[in-house]
């Protein structure tokens, strides 16, 4: 009998025991995300004494501590910054980073844009949950239009940040946006960012039943796997139908928010790059070159 | 690849044994020395040099220099580094400094041992680049929410400059506390004389690492292979798959949020495990004190005039008399009790409207007359302004 792999199994492997129960909410999906980022590494072999979790302040923040490795949970927004100095010290480990769409992409924005840039060995797991949950439902930079929040009663006014489009313009390596209403291309695309030189990120829309869905006739876990549904759209579909479909097709599609894999490419990491520089640097100094 | 340190490589780096170089550049000597290996920082006006010095030198020794996107990136790379196996630093003035105190926060709560650098500059705000001041004391030792204990030195020349970045980074090693170097404009930007110790004569202390087996290990408890409060170090990578958190956590690194005896337990610990050793942390430079009668408590670039000050007075016979404070937190308040039962009166001069007399009052508690010699707006005193102070005025 080949050894046939269940969640379970995974759990067993990858969770750490002490930790549990978890403090996620009943239809929380930062869970669905843990268990295909499990799947990936599973798949791939990768040794959780060489991997290192890193994350922000948030909810989605806590899922290092669930995880049966080494894990540092940071300040607000800080995580990528803090993964940054890991892999500069030991650019053998493994960097994961998981964090929510206010931690990454609010506060956290800046240092987010700069290892994109500089494209740091490191994969970052977003999860969007549209709304800053912890916290109890404060509208957040990646809210759709017209979404009620704590701090938006009236709706949303603000046009939300697309991060894929902003971490594929500055080059990352991967970058893609899957929904966890997704069984099996998500842990596809966690595993290829894994194996990525340079900076990756995956996106995840997750659902906040509690703080975002309450308010935004979400609150059903069911109808909210189906909003993901009929309001995403696979990327090669959307520029199909941008491209061949009739005027009341794209009327339709125009507004779907696009999911998939944005950019898949390869350009050296910043550690490559710099172990290029020492080495260098060491070969001018044993033929005696200035100093 | 980890980073070894490799003293013939650095000290290729570095060049000559006698050299005349900025305080900037002394502190990058200093972490060189010290096996940094790992430099965040971000440009600014007077602490510049160091990062620039950092950048020249860290790759040329095998390091690696990064320019972070800014202060608060610089510091949580440099914490992260530490996790990652690294000795690191950062150096910043008045407005980076600001920025970083939630991190800092962050290392005394996580234990990490790391080295930050602040050549002040004035403030409040922007202030004025370039010209020094002594005005982030306080914000060293109060500037992080929350309680805890601050290890901060304060460099009165090139050289030490360069002496205090190795002791910080033995300091941070030793208790896992982030250290502040609080050096002033006047000293980052001052040229003078160093002399790189030899290696026989350099004290490098590293950090404990955890080496007890991995289903043993407690990570935040007192060390659990020594007489220490000081936890071993779990580097990350090393198999003990540790959960470090900011979150007030339990011995085992798990949030434990809310009740009161776990916060006072873990509070406790990483703060007395640096009180406690009060007298060996204690750092001063003692001038003339058998019979001084009026003494200057001093520190950094004001030790200066102070100094002269004290000497013109000597020469015209008075009982002048200094004490210089080398490592300023934890406040030596035992050499200040020792000298307010001696001496009729205190004078703290400093480049602030007057933040370590405020501590000097605490522990004189009215035994002595005390008083505050401030200078302000980016100019040190001047050796007869503080011999006006001896003569009452």
């Amino acid at each position: 009998m080949p050894d046939i792999k269940t969640a379970d199994k995974l759990n067993k492997k990858y969770l750490r025991g002490d930790m549990w129960p978890t403090i996620f909410c009943n239809g929380c999906g930062h869970g669905v995300v843990l268990d295909y980022t499990f799947w990936a590494i599973e798949e791939l072999g990768l040794d959780m004494d060489k991997t290192v979790f890193v994350s922000g302040i948030g909810c989605s923040s806590r899922l290092p501590g669930y995880i049966n490795a080494d894990g540092l949970h940071t300040t607000h927004g800080r995580a990528i910054a803090f993964a940054t100095g890991i892999k500069a010290a030991n650019p053998d480990l493994n960097i994961i980073v998981f964090t929510g769409d206010g931690d990454c992409s609010g506060i956290g924005g800046n240092h987010l844009i700069h290892a994109a840039r500089r494209n740091i060995d490191m994969t970052v797991i977003m999860i969007n949950n549209f709304t800053y949950g912890m916290t109890g439902g404060q509208l957040s930079p990646t809210a759709p239009l017209g979404s009620i929040a704590t701090t938006a009663p009236y709706g949303n006014i603000e046009h939300p940040f697309d991060i894929c489009e902003l971490v594929k313009a500055l080059g990352a390596n991967y970058v893609a946006r899957w929904t966890v209403s997704h069984p099996y291309r998500p842990m596809k695309s966690v595993k290829a960012g894994l194996e990525k030189k340079g900076f990756s990120l995956i996106e995840f829309f997750s659902p906040c039943p509690t703080a975002y869905g309450r308010r935004n006739k979400l609150g059903d876990i069911k109808k909210h796997w189906k909003w993901y549904d009929d309001n995403t759209i696979l990327i090669e579909e959307y520029n199909k139908i941008m491209k061949y479909g009739s005027d009341e097709e794209k009327e339709k599609t125009k507004n779907k928010m696009q999911i998939g894999v944005f950019q898949d490419i390869e350009k050296p990491g910043f550690f490559e790059q710099y172990e290029k520089l020492l080495k260098g640097l060491q070969d001018k100094r044993g033929k005696g070159g200035k100093k | 690849m980890m980073y070894k340190r490799d003293p013939e490589l650095i000290r290729e780096v570095l060049g000559k044994k006698v050299q005349f170089i900025l305080g900037d550049i002394a502190c990058v000597y200093g972490g060189l020395l010290a096996g940094c290996s790992f430099f965040g920082g971000y440009p600014i006006t007077p602490a510049s040099e160091v990062a620039e010095g950092m950048a020249r030198r860290l790759p040329r020794v095998k390091g690696t220099y990064i320019q972070m996107e800014d202060e608060i990136g610089s510091i949580a790379a440099v914490i992260g580094a530490a996790w990652g196996g690294a000795k690191s630093m950062t150096a910043t003035s008045g407005p980076g400094f600001s920025l970083m105190m939630e991190n800092y926060g962050y290392a005394v709560m996580t234990e990490t041992p790391c080295v930050i650098v602040n050549i002040q500059r004035t403030g409040p705000s922007t202030g004025q680049p370039t010209l020094g001041a002594q005005g982030d004391m306080m914000q060293a030792r109060w500037g992080t929410h929350g309680d805890f204990e601050a290890i901060a030195l304060a460099p009165s020349t090139v050289q030490e400059c360069m002496d205090f970045t190795v002791e910080a980074f033995n300091l941070a090693e030793k208790y896992r506390n982030p250290v502040c170097v609080m050096a002033d404009g006047e000293m980052g930007d001052l040229r003078e004389r160093v002399v790189i110790p030899d290696e026989k004569d350099l004290k490098i202390i590293n950090r404990v690492p955890a080496t007890i087996d991995k289903d043993k290990f407690i990570p935040f408890t007192n060390s659990q292979t020594r007489n220490s409060k000081v936890p071993d170090f779990p580097t990350f990578g090393t198999g003990y798959h540790t959960y470090v958190t900011g979150l007030t956590h339990n011995e085992k690194g798990f949030p434990a949020t809310d009740k009161q005896p776990d916060h006072e337990k873990l509070v406790k610990r990483i703060t007395t495990k640096i009180t406690d050793d009060i007298d060996k942390l204690t750092n001063v430079e003692k001038l003339y004190l058998d019979d001084a009668k009026t003494v200057f408590v001093t520190y950094g670039a004001s030790a200066r005039p102070a100094e002269s000050a004290m000497e013109m007075a000597r020469a015209k016979g008075k009982k002048i008399g200094m004490l210089r404070l080398k490592l300023v937190w934890p406040f030596p308040f035992k050499e200040i009790q020792k000298l307010a039962s001696k001496v009729d009166k205190i004078i703290v001069p400093e480049m602030n409207l007057g933040q370590i007399v405020h501590p000097v009052r605490e522990y004189v508690e009215g035994q002595c007359k005390v008083v505050s010699a401030p200078k302000i707006g980016g100019e040190m005193h001047l050796p007869h302004e503080l011999y006006k102070y001896l003569e009452g005025k």
